[in-house]
């Protein structure tokens, strides 16, 4: 509690952000505190009439109907406003949640299509995944409906006290001096099973890890006749885990009962005193029925407020989480005029580049195509290829120089009307979990059934989508294709939009032989008369390049022919024996 | 479910105190308002306060009681649930072990590992709060009634509506939204998942300048699943007022009713008040009881998924001991007209497969993806068993070697390279616990590998993270292969086990195995020619069935299937093949 009774500058700015979320839902923010309150105050009010009615009743005889049933009226009235004012702040409350999470949703899918790809690549897609989905649930979870319980917890606490002392001064001071017993009780026992806990978790964690190791590779496991080993091993976790997990559980689960303890033996006294104090004429039977209820009701608030607590510093959090991604700052604004295209000239003009300004990645560097020429961008595994790709497509800008595509500066142009004259085909097929028809036509949505199965007969694809359970109509998921036909299915895609310009990214040994002959023939269709970047992995495709682009450690360290390359005696010239010597020797 | 139950058999005693003791504490809390009753009858009415005295020391002994009671409860269970899901975890895992190849890939391995860890958890999650509160709730319930019974019969009928009426409520909202929630929760993951797709594919959704349409997408799911979500908020939105007021006017109708009595003379004010605390303490066991029902739902579906496991008899059958008389041959292994399907599709991935490989010889097995490489060299150790025909292995069925005996003489090396959290020594002696250093070494060297621990700080003692994170893709390669030699195998299977590996490393790679002393049997399956090329003879694959059989230099004679492979990996060599254009000019 008392973190909280100082929030830092930025959580209070985060607060205010949230608020501005919740703008146009004020009114039923401001609905929903009154309904809040009303419940609450009918909701305590209702057993100190329950109170009265019981001291209506005190023996034979000295029974006063009349006002009993008055009060019994005055009751249902109350029982039935106070139910349906719970029910309409639920309503509201449910609509004031669910709408901001909405909201806050949509504004980061779009923040997401705007977001500079050097954003994207810094932080992890689980955890911006993480912020969309999680964070903003636990946001409007935590601090819209904590705060209405907090509210409505602090106006019972607050109400509580004032009926009780209007029943009685002694004993509401008694309850209150002894309510944080139960307090310490918990906090205790939360210290000690806290730290079962810690054991419990990194243990089980060191189990799960084994499990995915084990039974994640039970084939190797077989192969190698392992599994008695395997069990032995997985026992000896096993049976540490159940040391540990049997304390956690038991000493977790003692916090409700010795709660209750303490709560029990508060009430007996308040029990025992306010017998007494009847017995001397201060107090009333119903007024001790009063007192009793609410000593057992005092105590939900504060563990409901403490958890609220716990919870609204952990939706805090959350939020600005996702404000921290909602406000990132977006790619710089567009350009207005639209791309000409005028059958692909590129020139590269003194380029400098880097993602990370301390480390100088290209600098000076220039380059040019003419239409119709084929580069190759050739190097180790890991040498930053895709740079390449990032810059042309103008996923990065340049720190220096300049890209122009025939002599516009892609930078004077909007990137739509930049990146619809590439075609690219990524080594990491991404498809949409769509239909076959939906991915193919992705670049071009009005295209027709006819146009779709012309490029994929083209692609190579048709073969196997034809053979597909629906045909185009099949969703494609993750596992319903091989690798290759993946790659054909990319390939399609591009080859229905034809571009002017492409860049491909050539496939690696996870591909059989003759797929790999589909996918190289379907390139080269592609290929005719077009601008091309190919990152190569296969030799033909680096002898037949009108340039090669060397790169090594991120950087372009040579560029030329093959031949004038290999003559140079550099970096190419040793990477073409390692990787090719196979086919001169063997 | 019966055979789960058999897991708890050693916590008999604790899985049948823990309710118990849980009802001996709910039976303090339930006679807490007779007490209060009693002091207010007898205390108060006839002024004793010796009486009001006892009867608060009373209440203090119940509290204390019903702690004593709870706790011990509490251990009860947490040692019984605990010691339950520790016993079923580990059966479990025996269990999978068990197993063989046909039910692995039937089962899937995120399922396995499913069921080891969440689904367990879960289950002993649900006995734990089962053995403590099923019971507890509806004794309370049932407890209170029966108490308000005890005290006034009239007054208790209200009781015997209010409850029915009450569990309607609860158990009805309960009810309606639990598959209203599962639909939420899809509809949720539906979003996830769109979203994770929009960050995997940013590049390409940026190439075809989609993002206005991705957009729109969201949004139709995004507010598909706002109104699905506040359907289903205004349902639970009705639980928490409709139950008070149930409870409310039947304590009005109580109330009334104990007026009546009390005019009559047949109960006293302090019964009221007793009737009164039972009727609230009703209302809050009730939505306990529905919650729980729900966990206990959740849990009963994860046991029974784990049963269901349990349940899958592994395929293969043993026999327990070898032959008497082993045959003695020169066979290393024979293919007799081998027929061979996966469970899960009924079409035949091998059909009709005949081969022998003598002992010592290097066997290649070359074929596109989907031929069947891998499902051959598979029959090989027995990971699966033929459809028809035999397989045999030093001249005997596969089938009559006892458990395990086969594996022993058989060093594989699978295509996907995987090593395990622990030392390289750890890792190489899976082929081997007894294996010394030097043999360790040995292994190393002739699998290329010895760089690879030389590099590292401590040798052979440098630890390998799970996965074998730390380690490149061409360095685990080269592990794995030189922990399938450390076993000293009779045979070797390199499952396309080089193709991280440069031509110049694979072609060390396998002269050195050539040189290795003895006879051992190898078979190479790759994609490339070159790294077959000098094997004895050359399987080659095509769809299942074999398109040649032969030496490289038999196979370019006279089979087309093999001549396009090698023709496309060197298209210098094509006869006429005019140099530059190897993508136009292939044949298809």
């Amino acid at each position: 509690m008392s973190d909280s009774s100082r929030p830092p500058v930025d959580s209070m700015q985060t607060l205010r952000k949230v608020l501005g979320v919740v703008g146009s839902y004020t009114h039923l923010l401001v609905v929903s505190i009154l309904l809040a309150g009303l419940s609450v105050v009918l909701q305590l009010y209702v057993p100190i009439l329950f109170g009265d009615a019981i001291d209506q009743i005190v023996a034979p005889g000295a029974v006063s109907f009349d006002a009993l049933r008055s009060i019994l009226k005055k009751i249902a009235v109350l029982v039935v406003v106070s139910s349906a004012a719970t029910w309409v702040m639920n309503i509201i409350n449910n609509r004031l949640a669910f709408q901001t999470v909405k909201d806050i949703r949509s504004r980061a899918i779009r923040q997401l299509q705007k977001l500079p790809l050097s954003y994207l690549d810094a932080h992890s897609s689980g955890d911006i995944v993480q912020r969309i989905i999680a964070d903003t649930d636990q946001l409007s979870d935590g601090l819209l409906l904590g705060f209405t319980q907090l509210f409505s917890g602090i106006i019972t606490i607050v109400i509580t006290l004032a009926f009780m002392l209007s029943k009685n001064v002694g004993i509401t001071l008694m309850v209150l001096v002894l309510t944080p017993v139960s307090f310490l009780v918990a906090r205790f026992i939360a210290t000690r099973s806290y730290d079962m806990f810690g054991k419990q978790t990194e243990t089980r964690g060191r189990q799960t890890a084994l499990v995915n190791e084990l039974i994640g590779n039970q084939k190797v496991v077989k192969a190698f006749g392992r599994e008695a080993v395997a069990s032995r091993q997985f026992a000896q976790v096993n049976e540490e885990l159940q040391d540990y997990s049997q304390s956690a559980v038991f000493f977790s689960s003692l916090t409700n009962p010795s709660t209750r303890a303490v709560n029990n033996v508060i009430y007996a006294l308040v029990a025992l005193v306010g017998a007494r104090l009847i017995l001397g004429g201060s107090l009333t039977v119903g007024g001790l029925t009063v007192l009793l209820s609410y000593a057992n009701q005092y105590m939900k608030p504060f563990n409901d407020i403490s958890s609220v607590v716990t919870e609204l510093q952990n939706a805090l959090a959350c939020a600005a989480r996702v404000f921290e991604l909602i406000e990132a700052e977006p790619e710089v604004p567009e350009a207005q005029d639209e791309l000409f295209s005028r059958g692909g000239w590129i020139d590269i003009e003194d380029v400098s580049f880097s993602y990370d300004k301390e480390k100088p990645l290209i600098q000076g560097f220039s380059f040019h195509a003419k239409p119709g020429m084929k580069t190759a961008i050739v190097g180790p595994t890991g040498c930053g290829k895709t740079t390449f790709i990032n810059l042309l497509m103008r996923f990065y800008d340049v720190d220096a120089g300049s890209i122009s595509v025939d002599q516009q500066d892609v930078r004077d142009v909007t990137r739509h009307s930049l990146r619809k004259a590439y075609g690219m085909v990524l080594q990491e097929t991404w498809l949409k979990n769509a239909t076959v028809r939906e991915n193919i036509a992705f670049g071009r949505p009005d295209a027709t059934d006819d146009m779709i199965i012309q490029a994929a007969r083209e692609a190579h694809s048709w073969e196997f989508i034809r053979r597909m359970p629906q045909g185009l109509d099949t969703v494609i998921t993750d596992e319903s294709l091989s690798q290759g036909q993946k790659q054909l299915l990319c390939i399609t895609r591009v080859m229905l939009c034809l571009p002017p310009m492409l860049i491909l990214d050539e496939a690696t040994s996870s591909i059989d032989t003759r797929t790999e002959l589909q996918i190289q023939e379907a390139f080269d269709k592609l290929m005719q008369g077009r601008t091309c970047f190919v990152v190569a992995h296969r030799l033909s495709t680096i002898r037949e390049a009108d340039q090669i682009l060397v790169m090594r450690d991120g950087r372009i360290v040579e560029q030329g022919t093959h031949d004038s390359l290999l003559e140079q005696g550099g970096f190419y010239a040793k990477l073409y024996r390692s990787q090719f010597a196979g086919t001169e020797t063997d | 479910m019966r055979d789960l139950l058999a897991f708890l058999r050693d916590y008999r005693k604790e899985s049948i105190l823990a309710p118990l003791l849980k009802l001996a504490e709910s039976l303090m809390d339930l006679l807490v308002p007779l007490v209060v009753a009693a002091i207010i009858n007898q205390g108060i009415a006839e002024s004793d306060e010796g009486a009001i005295f006892r009867f608060f020391l009373l209440l203090i002994v119940l509290a204390i009681l019903g702690m004593a009671f709870s706790f011990s409860a509490q251990w009860m269970a947490a040692k019984a649930s605990v010691g339950f899901s520790t016993k079923l975890r580990q059966a479990l895992f025996d269990h999978i072990q068990s197993l063989s190849y046909r039910e692995l890939d039937t089962l899937g391995t995120d399922t396995l590992i499913t069921r080891m860890t969440s689904d367990i958890n879960q289950i002993q999650n649900g006995l734990n709060l089962g053995l403590r509160l099923l019971l507890r709730s509806p004794f309370i319930v049932f407890g209170a009634m029966i108490m308000a019974f005890t005290i006034d019969v009239p007054s208790a009928l209200i009781f015997a509506v209010a409850i029915p009426a009450l569990s309607l409520v609860v158990f009805g909202i309960m009810l309606l939204s639990i598959p209203l929630f599962a639909k939420v929760q899809g509809a949720l993951d539906r979003l996830l998942g769109m979203t994770r797709e929009n960050l995997t594919g940013v590049r390409v959704i940026r190439a075809f300048c989609k993002e206005q349409q991705e957009i729109e997408e969201f949004d139709r799911r995004n507010d598909l699943l706002t109104s699905m979500n506040e359907h289903v908020g205004r349902l639970s939105a009705l639980m928490n007022p409709a139950t008070y007021l149930i409870i409310n006017v039947a304590t009005i109708f109580l109330i009334n009713q104990g007026a009546l009595r009390v005019e009559l003379g047949a109960l006293r004010q302090g019964d009221v008040v007793a009737l009164y605390n039972y009727m609230a303490q009703i209302v809050v066991e009730l939505v306990k009881l529905a919650s729980l029902i729900i966990t206990l739902n959740k849990s009963l579906a994860c046991a029974r998924r784990v049963q269901e496991m349990l349940d899958v008899k592994p395929s293969m059958e043993y026999p327990t001991s070898l032959p008497a008389e082993l045959p003695q041959t020169d066979e290393a292994v024979r293919f007799d007209h081998v027929t061979f399907s996966y469970a899960s599709s009924g079409d035949a991935v091998l059909s009709d497969i005949d081969f022998l490989a003598q002992k010592g010889q290097t066997v290649g097995i070359i074929g596109g993806t989907g031929s069947g490489k891998t499902s051959v060299v598979n029959l090989i150790p027995r990971f699966y068993d033929t459809t028809t025909g035999t397989v045999t292995v030093d001249g005997m069925d596969v089938r009559n070697y006892p458990a395990g005996e086969l594996i022993s003489r058989i060093g594989i090396v699978p295509q996907k390279a995987v090593l395990f959290e622990g030392s390289i020594r750890d890792n190489l002696r899976w082929g081997n616990e007894d294996a010394s250093d030097d043999e360790l070494w040995a292994a190393l060297e002739t699998a290329q590998a010895a760089e690879v621990a030389r590099g590292k700080d401590g040798q052979l003692d440098a630890m390998i993270e799970q996965g074998g994170r730390n380690l490149s893709g061409g360095q685990r390669q080269r592990l794995t292969i030189a922990r399938a030699l450390v076993k000293r195998p009779e045979i070797l299977i390199l499952d396309d086990s080089a193709s991280a590996l440069d031509f110049a490393t694979d072609l060390a790679l396998r002269r050195a195995i050539a040189n290795l002393p003895g006879t051992m049997t190898v078979f190479i399956v790759s994609q490339r020619t070159s790294s077959v090329r000098e094997a004895d003879q050359i399987l080659v694959l095509d769809d299942g069935e074999l398109a040649g059989i032969g030496t490289h230099d038999e196979l370019m004679e006279k089979c087309p299937v093999y001549q396009e492979i090698y023709y496309s990996q060197f298209p210098d060599e094509r006869p006429s093949a005019a140099r530059g254009h190897a993508g136009e000019e292939v044949a298809r």
